[in-house]
């Protein structure tokens, strides 16, 4: 990085220190913070549709539907969250491969599962065992994603659930007498207004999201845990930056990084909160009033 | 080898009874659920006694939270601000870190008269080191939920024991603890599962599983490792956590059901709705 940096074991002090922070393998423990923020960008979105898919799914009217839709919610009350990011992305491999083992070799004789071995042929692999590294990286990361879009879908199909559940039901008679159609009183009538309502639970599945995090590093991400365990360990005088075991000073740093992170999202949850209790005819609505007045 | 001979084998294999190799191959569905039935030992371990002690320390935490006097409510504040602020798999590893740090000959305590050595290994063992991070996690958890439970005590219970003269100790003891209990229970009974489920953590996390006695998330990785099949041993987890579940709720329900026994049965609360306040 710095022009001094060409022969570290000639610094000390200061120098060293900067040289030490800005080396490349440090580089990507920065660039891990980026990874984190992605995946939390990525997968908010992903789990409220997730989300409003499985609310309504457990509102509607067919029954098998309704049963699917209650029993995603209620899964994540009985069965840690651990187990579900050590099984959706292996599961998802294993079955998006066997479907395209279906689809490209239909004429393969031999069973897929081998013993311990599960065998498909070499077109149906995913990503092509001749695809570049960063394929597979990426391919690792979209996977978990997506188990962290279906279990946070489930925690927030249980908050929007509670919030449709929370619009008063007069709005929905109301709607009814203007002649409205189910399909477009809830599109029109519930869901602009079950958001205040979502609001509370939504925002506490953010923090409870941002905890999640470091959990990608039992999903063989190489996130920010990977490198604080990798670059904090101790170094011998083999490479060009010996120090002792500093494990712990890069878990006190990232324990920092975590408390600002959920401070910060709280204290924005808090504005947010405020701004759209503003004019509501609830608790905090009313207190605005009165403290304006 | 029948059912019956592997549930003598492994049953308690993940406290160190019985059959010291895990299977390694040809792994029968017997197998793979008397094993991780055995780990589940491990997770009712951490969890019941995480949730004893934490209780305890929350009550305290909740009150000096509540403290008038700064010098009391600021450590509070503090204690709940880390542990709720920041994941625990992160205090898991940093727990380990700063435990493996520590002198392995034990640290020497000098007490004016006489010198003692404090012996330290034990800390970096799971049973002990994550006991205490999952003690001090809860006890965060719990101390919000006791304290915003405090300060909704209604304002009538307190006056109507000052009526009667109470004070101190009698009126905590007689009216403020029990009220606060009552109007927490819902929200503790969730953090109850949520710590449960937190457990599986605990061998994933830089503790070490000793001479593969580990949890029941572990033997079943252990199994999706080996037969590279997750279909069948993380079921299994999911349904001995569903039943781990449906218990606590049901001893969580009878305690809900004791706290609430003076109130008009209309009154009462119904079946405590899942919340999620992790």
């Amino acid at each position: 990085m710095f022009s001094y940096c060409a022969d570290p074991s000639t610094l000390d002090g200061f120098s060293w220190l900067a040289c030490y922070l800005t080396n490349g393998k440090h580089m990507a423990f920065w660039a891990s913070f980026g990874t984190v923020m992605v995946l939390l960008l990525i997968t908010a979105p992903a789990a409220l549709v997730f989300g409003f898919g499985g609310a309504m799914a457990a509102r509607s009217h067919i029954a098998p539907l309704r049963w699917l839709g209650k029993g995603y919610t209620a899964m994540v009350r009985g069965i840690p969250d651990i187990a579900f990011f050590l099984f959706v992305p292996i599961a998802l491999d294993q079955g998006i491969e066997w479907l395209r083992h279906k689809a490209k070799c239909p004429d393969w004789e031999e069973p897929i599962r081998q013993g311990s071995d599960f065998v498909v042929c070499a077109a149906a692999k995913l990503p092509l065992s001749s695809s570049p590294q960063w394929v597979h990286e990426t391919y690792g990361f979209f996977l978990a994603v997506l188990a962290f879009a279906i279990v946070f879908g489930a925690f927030s199909a249980n908050v929007l659930f509670g919030a449709m559940r929370a619009v008063p039901h007069a709005q929905m008679e109301t709607a009814q007498a203007y002649g409205m159609t189910d399909r477009q009183a809830f599109w029109r009538i519930l869901v602009p207004q079950m958001w205040i309502y979502a609001l509370p639970g939504l925002g506490n599945l953010w923090m409870i999201l941002i905890k999640a995090t470091p959990l990608l590093f039992l999903l063989g991400v190489e996130d920010i845990v990977y490198w604080a365990r990798e670059l904090g360990g101790a170094k011998t005088s083999i490479y060009a930056y010996p120090h002792p075991d500093w494990r712990l000073y890069y878990f006190l740093g990232l324990l920092v990084f975590y408390l600002g992170l959920t401070r910060v999202s709280e204290v924005a949850l808090d504005r947010l909160s405020r701004r759209l209790s503003h004019g509501q005819a609830t608790m905090a609505g009313e207190a605005q009033r009165k403290a304006a007045a | 080898m029948s059912c019956l001979q592997t549930i003598q084998d492994y049953a308690l294999r993940s406290v160190g009874i019985g059959e010291r190799l895990l299977p390694r191959s040809d792994f029968t569905l017997c197998e793979q659920v008397t094993l991780i039935g055995s780990g589940l030992i491990w997770n009712i371990y951490f969890g019941a006694l995480a949730l004893s002690f934490g209780f305890f320390l929350a009550t305290g935490v909740a009150l000096a939270k509540n403290s008038h006097y700064r010098a009391i409510r600021k450590p509070a504040e503090w204690f709940i601000f880390v542990f709720r602020g920041s994941p625990l798999f992160i205090q898991f590893f940093l727990a380990y870190e700063a435990f493996v740090l520590l002198p392995k000959s034990g640290l020497e305590i000098n007490l004016l008269f006489t010198q003692i050595t404090a012996q330290t290994g034990w800390l970096t063992k799971a049973w002990a080191g994550a006991l205490i991070v999952l003690f001090l996690n809860t006890a965060a958890y719990s101390g919000e939920i006791f304290y915003g439970a405090l300060r909704s005590v209604p304002k009538g219970d307190l006056e109507a024991a000052d009526a009667f003269g109470m004070t101190g100790w009698t009126k905590f003891r007689r009216v403020v603890w029990p009220t606060m209990l009552r109007l927490a229970w819902p929200a503790y009974t969730n953090e109850a599962i949520f710590l449960f489920h937190a457990t599986t953590l605990v061998y994933f996390s830089g503790f070490p599983a000793w001479k593969q006695k580990g949890d029941a998330l572990y033997y079943a990785s252990y199994f999706a490792d080996k037969t590279f099949n997750p279909f069948i041993p993380y079921p299994i987890v999911a349904g001995y956590f569903i039943l781990l579940t449906l218990v606590i709720i049901g001893l969580f329900g009878l305690v809900n059901r004791r706290l609430n026994r003076h109130l008009p049965a209309q009154q009462r609360p119904r079946r405590p709705r899942m919340q999620l306040l992790r």
